[in-house]
């Protein structure tokens, strides 16, 4: 028993920024689990038109809590541990710039997830009008439970904001002294800029939510057009925060692979300071896209006009990173290990959710894709293919750094070789499925849709299960396993790769 | 560690301005909105008519009216479509009758369509300037007194003013 209780408490109160970066990675693990769960369930009520398992009502609390949960849940968490692991390791700092709110900022996470867990347990509906929460659906026509959802992403902002300083901090103040900013790995500057993002957007999610509150329980009018108020401004603050949300979920990714692709190639990342430039630009730019999120709103010609072109000027940039990636490999020495191969898949299936996206962007054809099953693959491709395969990639690349143990480069391929059958199986169709008008969040769908819905859901559940052997890979790889050298990977550069593996304690 | 305290008052005071700030972007879109006559809103209080009526063309205006779902009454225009000239003063009427046995307090939100027409789309009175009491069964007649202003881009020709009635507080009946 009290050796449970030390235990307990060890993970509890540690300060120790690997221990922290390891919590954040299990965290977003078993949460990748439980939401993607609900979308198996989702797929499988997609599997035949009809209602066959599931209640409408329940299934739009499946889609709301999939949504919330893999973004809040997973990919930012994950990341955010991968920057707790690794910067420090980065850039030679001996821990994060404040180790105790660095513990708080995690601590934060259980109890949100624990909270809006609950109200799918609680009588009456939990939250269900989609992950985002739009006005009126989540005020007037809200279930009681919005008030536990709203409660918990003030407390999720809190924690993203809390590990967003200390990211700065540690990257500003602690760096080594013969650390410039020249030499500033390109995964530490992408979460950097990531990080000021996060400082920038958080805040304004917190601010509607608690619009939000005070519409439902304040007697205040925010949304609500009886007093004054306008539903269409909750959409405007949404998506202020939404479309830099979508670029801190990519853009640590864009680090990962600007490390994983010179490693593997053994050359030299080609034209690094325009892939800083290029982060830097997709920033920005990311703040004065919003409306490209509302086209079909009744916003006057002039601002679709303006979303429209600098939505697609965000191609410019993420061309030159892309293109960056490719020509870093030409002609460089590559091998195939599994982070190499995530790391190509992310190029090839992220490049196919950017074309999409394109597509999307384009007012004209935007009025027809519109909250179609079309837009429900595009930001599959952008953040499976994107973000989840950076992860993949990074976990792989850099486990046996943490571990001390080599991977099973077996299990790894095969691991690799499902997932992406997997996911192009049940992705893929799904941009015919929105071309040809199947609307998204619904349960039931018309007949001609059945065959690539089928398609649809065995690949879900390919995808979905093979999950499992990366939950098997990653517990090997941590029980034993092929002694890992200091510096791994023989292409690899960086301070991390001169540690030893595992690295100590502090 | 001073130069980390330093760095987190700045990061702190960034996070609280920009949760002031999401605030602020609501007066900013309600300028917005006004300055470009966007979002079908409507002029709020008497305008006047120093127009010429122009003859060489018709414009129809549809009328709706609709309730919210937690409001009691019955709510229709009398009339449900005319043809006028712009810079032609026209009165119409909307009905309301108060189902409930309380005193219920409302306000009549409107809405133009197509939302570029809002701006041309001129009301001298309207029962929409007010908040609307209705006794218990009581039926009221209200009057919109408008015109359109002939500056209307050429290409519109038809007009959709739409009414939706939002309840504001309840009174409780003392009999």
């Amino acid at each position: 028993m009290t050796k449970f209780f030390n235990y307990a408490k060890r993970w509890l109160t540690t300060t120790n920024h690997k221990d922290i970066g390891t919590l954040y990675l299990w965290m977003s693990f078993i949460l990748f689990f439980f939401a993607g769960f609900m979308a198996l369930l989702i797929r499988a009520e997609l599997f035949q038109p009809g209602m066959k398992l599931l209640q409408p009502e329940f299934y739009n609390q499946l889609v709301t809590f999939h949504g919330l949960m893999m973004i809040f849940g997973v990919i930012m968490p994950a990341f955010t541990g991968l920057a707790n692991w690794q910067i420090p390791l980065m850039i030679g700092a001996p821990d994060m710039a404040f180790p105790r709110l660095n513990n708080w900022s995690f601590w934060l996470l259980p109890f949100a997830f624990v909270m809006m867990t609950s109200t799918l347990f609680m009588s009456g509906p939990a939250p269900n009008f989609g992950w985002t929460m739009y006005a009126p659906l989540s005020t007037t026509f809200g279930p009681p439970s919005t008030d536990y959802l709203i409660f918990s992403i003030h407390l999720m902002g809190l924690s993203s904001i809390l590990s967003g300083i200390n990211i700065i901090a540690t990257i500003i103040n602690m760096r080594a002294p013969d650390m410039t900013w020249k030499k500033l790995p390109i995964f530490v500057w992408s979460w950097l800029i990531t990080a000021f993002l996060l400082l920038a957007v958080m805040p304004v999610l917190a601010g509607t939510v608690t619009m939000m509150l005070f519409d439902r329980h304040f007697g205040t009018s925010f949304f609500n057009a009886a007093g004054g108020g306008d539903p269409l401004l909750y959409q405007h603050l949404f998506w202020f925060f939404g479309h830099p949300e979508v670029y801190i979920l990519i853009m640590p990714a864009f680090g990962v692979i600007s490390e994983v692709i010179p490693t593997f190639s053994r050359k030299t990342l080609f034209g690094r300071t325009a892939m800083i430039y290029a982060i830097g630009c997709i920033a920005f730019l990311s703040f004065i896209v919003w409306g490209h999120h509302m086209f079909t709103t009744g916003i006057p010609l002039s601002a679709q006009l303006f979303f429209m072109y600098t939505t697609m000027l965000i191609a410019v940039p993420t061309g030159i990173k892309v293109f960056n990636w490719i020509t870093t490999m030409y002609k460089g020495s590559i091998s195939f290990e599994t982070p190499m191969l995530f790391a190509l898949g992310f190029i090839f299936m992220f490049t196919i959710g950017g074309f999409s996206g394109l597509m999307l962007s384009i007012v004209p054809a935007d009025f027809q894709y519109r909250n179609s099953y079309f837009v429900v693959a595009h930001l599959h491709y952008v953040l499976i293919s994107g973000s989840l395969f950076a992860l993949f990639s990074a976990i792989y690349y850099w486990i046996p750094k943490w571990t001390g143990h080599m991977y099973s480069e077996k299990l790894g391929r095969w691991h690799f070789w499902l997932t992406v059958i997997g996911f192009n199986l049940t992705f893929f169709p799904m941009h015919f499925l929105g071309l040809g008008g199947m609307p998204r969040r619904i349960p039931d769908y018309a007949l001609q849709y059945t065959n690539f819905n089928m398609i649809a859901t065995i690949g879900a559940f390919i995808l979905g299960f093979s999950q499992l052997l990366f939950l098997a890979v990653v517990i090997k790889t941590i029980r034993g396993g092929k002694k890992a050298t200091a510096q791994v990977w023989e292409g690899a550069v960086g301070l991390e790769w001169k540690l030893p593996s595992p690295p100590s304690g502090h | 560690m001073n130069k980390n305290k330093k760095l987190f008052i700045i990061l702190i005071s960034a996070c609280l301005f920009m949760f002031a700030f999401s605030f602020m972007l609501i007066p900013f879109y309600n300028v917005l909105c006004k300055t470009f006559g966007i979002n079908g809103k409507t002029n709020t209080e008497s305008i006047a008519n120093k127009n010429v009526i122009d003859q060489s063309r018709t414009i129809t205006v549809e009328f709706l009216a609709t309730t919210n779902t937690q409001l009691p009454w019955d709510f229709y225009p009398e009339t449900k479509k005319i043809i006028i000239h712009p810079g032609e003063n026209k009165t119409v009427f909307f009905i309301a009758k108060n189902n409930s046995d309380q005193v219920i307090t409302a306000q009549a939100i409107p809405s133009i369509t197509p939302g570029l027409a809002a701006q041309y789309f001129k009301k001298i009175e309207c029962f929409c300037f007010r908040k609307q009491t209705l006794q218990p069964h009581q039926h009221i007649k209200m009057p919109v007194v408008f015109f359109i202003d002939p500056q209307l881009p050429k290409n519109i020709h038809e007009i959709t003013l739409s009414y939706s009635f939002y309840p504001l507080y309840t009174t409780k009946n003392m009999k």
